[in-house]
């Protein structure tokens, strides 16, 4: 048995500088986050022509839909002290299964609830074996990640295309509001991450997954049920990662088995960049949202840079994302 | 007798024998060992030098984790170590000349420790997550490695360079031999020296040691560094095996087996504790599983399923939890 680590003391001594701003030292990581967004934005328009459009922002969700819903459930599980890598494989499942059930003739509904319920079996299955099996969160959505992967391409190696008429007219259709314009997996990922943003602030459940994050031994003395909540929290990621795997087959209209390679680490990063602790207990569903809208704007500075080779794309990609967490770090410094 | 099953590389070891025994069954010459030109040829040494890059990509991977720390980096640093060292190399006026090549070794070498030193400054002094910290050069590092390759893949024909990942000498593969060197080393470097005690020391509780006068920043760099090095050298290997630099796949999703070897071995991701054996062992099993999926037949789309179901099992088989849960029910109903 390895000695039980408590995380290094990162928040306590935030307090001293954040109080001086009449601020709750809680929201400092959020707040520094959109400070930095707003002056990665501000620094867009200046730069570039037609920046400035505020649909330049909406775009972000319309084509990050899929990756705001999978960080969604992710940030509860990183909330709750744990990390799902399974996401981005589930999310794949999720495409193929839609796809392969369609070509062989299911209505829309059905295959979205098979799709669902496929990616929060996973979920539960991940919980289980991470809660009552002590085995570690990392290792089994790793192992989660090969069966999820594994068993897209059983369905399929091939691309599945998808002609469903509900899936296209979703593809093409907008809402459109105040001369702006949204699509409505766009509105959907936002109001799911509404949903879950006051469930995390007002229920009890949401208070009960803040309490093991932040020591799952103090939670269970307290007599909070643990055993349920930690289950739930990779069953709601295994869900939502699913739900990812619907909306992305909404914009690219096909079932692959390769898609979503890497997307888990997108989401940690959008979870962590929106200021949450990996160790767990800390931070805010508007933390994500904000994430995913970095990722989103250095994604769309890039397209409109619109000169960069692929290599160089990943380069300036990685260069933004140290920029960013370097300066969100010594934002949120603590004083010595 | 009955101690030995509590042994934490008792179920790594049975697995890895069970791999191997079912191999048998698939090729029936599959533990001969022969002689041929001084060298020795088989199977079994197939596995060994093919294991190799991921034995010392895991070893680095083992001192991080000892720390509490993650290196997310080592497939870039894999890519980006071996396109350097083939540029080098391509560079050459004369290919074939010793020194040359080991220049450029060296250079190379160098640039590993350079890159390890990013993620321990980042990780240690800026005090970014260990996770996010090595996310930066996982994500950067490719587009690098294909820059310095110019997008291409550089072919080499070098026969010292070559000599690195397929050559022999004293009839073993030298990338044996350098593998073994460098886990001898680090062996004795924590194992005869307090450095291991250290790291475990920093894994445990980074506060806790700086109050009792461990340097715990410098030793986290150390580990890190470390880390860059192993990745860089199993790079040389990488590269020099199939004689040509491939920035876009040298080294893919190496991490995650990486970790799952020293998962498999004994540590926990927790920090604290380390095993250098265990690790050595599941990195050799990973290995072993990778080619019984091959030599057994089972079609490319099963493999994923295939490497899921073996390593689940394994997990559960040294899971105490579940061992008490399943076995111990058991126990009560017949008593």
């Amino acid at each position: 048995m390895t000695s039980v680590t408590t995380p290094p003391a990162v928040e306590r001594p935030r307090v001293a500088r954040a109080r001086r701003y009449g601020v709750s030292s809680r929201f400092v990581p959020v707040l520094a986050t959109l400070v930095l967004f707003c002056v990665m934005y501000g620094i867009g328009i200046a730069n570039y022509n037609g920046f400035s459009d505020t649909q330049i922002l909406l775009n972000i969700f319309i084509d990050n839909a899929h990756l705001l819903t999978v960080a969604v459930g992710m940030t509860f599980v990183i909330l709750s002290g744990g990390i799902d890598l399974s996401v981005g494989a589930v999310l794949a499942l999720g495409t193929v299964l839609a796809a392969s059930l369609l070509q062989a003739g299911w209505p829309a509904v059905p295959v979205i609830v098979v799709v669902l319920a496929s990616g929060a079996l996973i979920g539960l299955a991940q919980g289980a074996i991470i809660h009552f099996f002590e085995i570690q969160p990392f290792i089994a959505t790793l192992a989660g990640l090969f069966t999820a992967r594994g068993l897209a391409q059983l369905i399929s190696t091939k691309a599945i295309p998808i002609t469903n008429d509900f899936w296209t007219t979703d593809a093409t259709e907008r809402i459109h509001f105040a001369g702006f314009r949204l699509s409505p997996s766009a509105v959907l990922a936002l109001v799911i991450a509404l949903i879950a943003g006051l469930a995390l602030a007002y229920t009890r459940f949401g208070r009960n997954v803040y309490a093991i994050g932040g020591n799952r031994q103090s939670a269970a003395l307290m007599g909070l049920p643990v055993a349920r909540t930690r289950v739930l929290v990779y069953t709601l990621s295994g869900l939502c990662a699913a739900l990812g795997g619907v909306l992305y087959s909404f914009e690219t209209p096909t079932g692959n088995s390769l898609t979503g390679q890497g997307m888990e680490l997108d989401a940690i990063a959008a979870v962590v960049i929106g200021g949450t602790l990996l160790t767990g207990g800390s931070g805010f569903l508007a933390g994500t949202v904000l994430g995913v809208l970095v990722l989103g704007l250095i994604q769309t500075m890039i397209t409109f840079q619109g000169t960069l080779s692929s290599w160089w794309t990943r380069i300036f990609i990685a260069g933004l994302l140290f920029l960013f967490i370097v300066l969100q770090r010594v934002a949120t410094r603590r004083e010595r | 007798m009955k101690q030995l099953p509590k042994h934490r590389l008792f179920w790594p070891a049975v697995a890895l024998v069970l791999l191997l025994v079912s191999n048998v069954f698939f090729s029936s010459s599959f533990f001969s060992i022969r002689l041929q030109d001084g060298h020795l040829y088989g199977s079994l040494i197939d596995i060994l030098r093919g294991s190799t890059p991921l034995v010392l990509v895991a070893l680095g991977m083992t001192m991080v984790i000892a720390t509490a720390g993650i290196d997310l980096s080592v497939g870039s640093v894999i890519a980006i170590v071996g396109a350097f060292a083939c540029l080098q190399v391509s560079d050459l006026s004369d290919q074939n000349s010793v020194g040359g090549v080991l220049i450029a070794v060296a250079l190379a070498v160098v640039l590993g420790l350079v890159l390890g030193l990013w993620n321990g400054v980042l990780v240690a002094v800026v005090g970014i997550q260990p996770i996010i910290a090595t996310l930066i050069l996982l994500v950067g590092g490719r587009g690098v490695a294909q820059l310095i390759t110019d997008g291409q893949i550089i072919n080499v024909r070098s026969d010292p360079y070559r000599t690195i990942g397929a050559g022999y000498a004293l009839t073993i593969p030298v990338a044996v031999i350098i593998a073994a060197a460098v886990v001898a080393l680090a062996v004795v470097f924590t194992r005869r020296t307090a450095l291991g005690l250290l790291i475990e020391s920093v894994g445990s509780s980074p506060t806790a040691s700086r109050l009792a006068g461990i340097q715990a920043r410098r030793l986290t760099v150390i580990v890190y560094v470390f880390s860059g090095f192993c990745a860089g050298v199993a790079g040389l290997i990488y590269s020099s095996n199939i004689s040509s630099a491939d920035g876009n796949n040298a080294g893919n999703l190496i991490e995650l087996d990486a970790i799952l070897a020293v998962v498999i071995g004994g540590t926990a991701l927790t920090g604290g504790r380390f095993s250098i054996a265990g690790s050595v062992l599941g990195a050799v099993l990973i290995q072993t599983l990778n080619i019984t999926i091959y030599t057994a037949g089972v079609p490319g789309r099963v493999t994923l399923l295939f490497k899921a179901v073996v390593v689940v099992a394994l997990c559960l088989a040294q899971s105490p939890a579940f061992r008490a849960k399943v076995f111990r029910q058991k126990a009560a109903v017949t008593a």
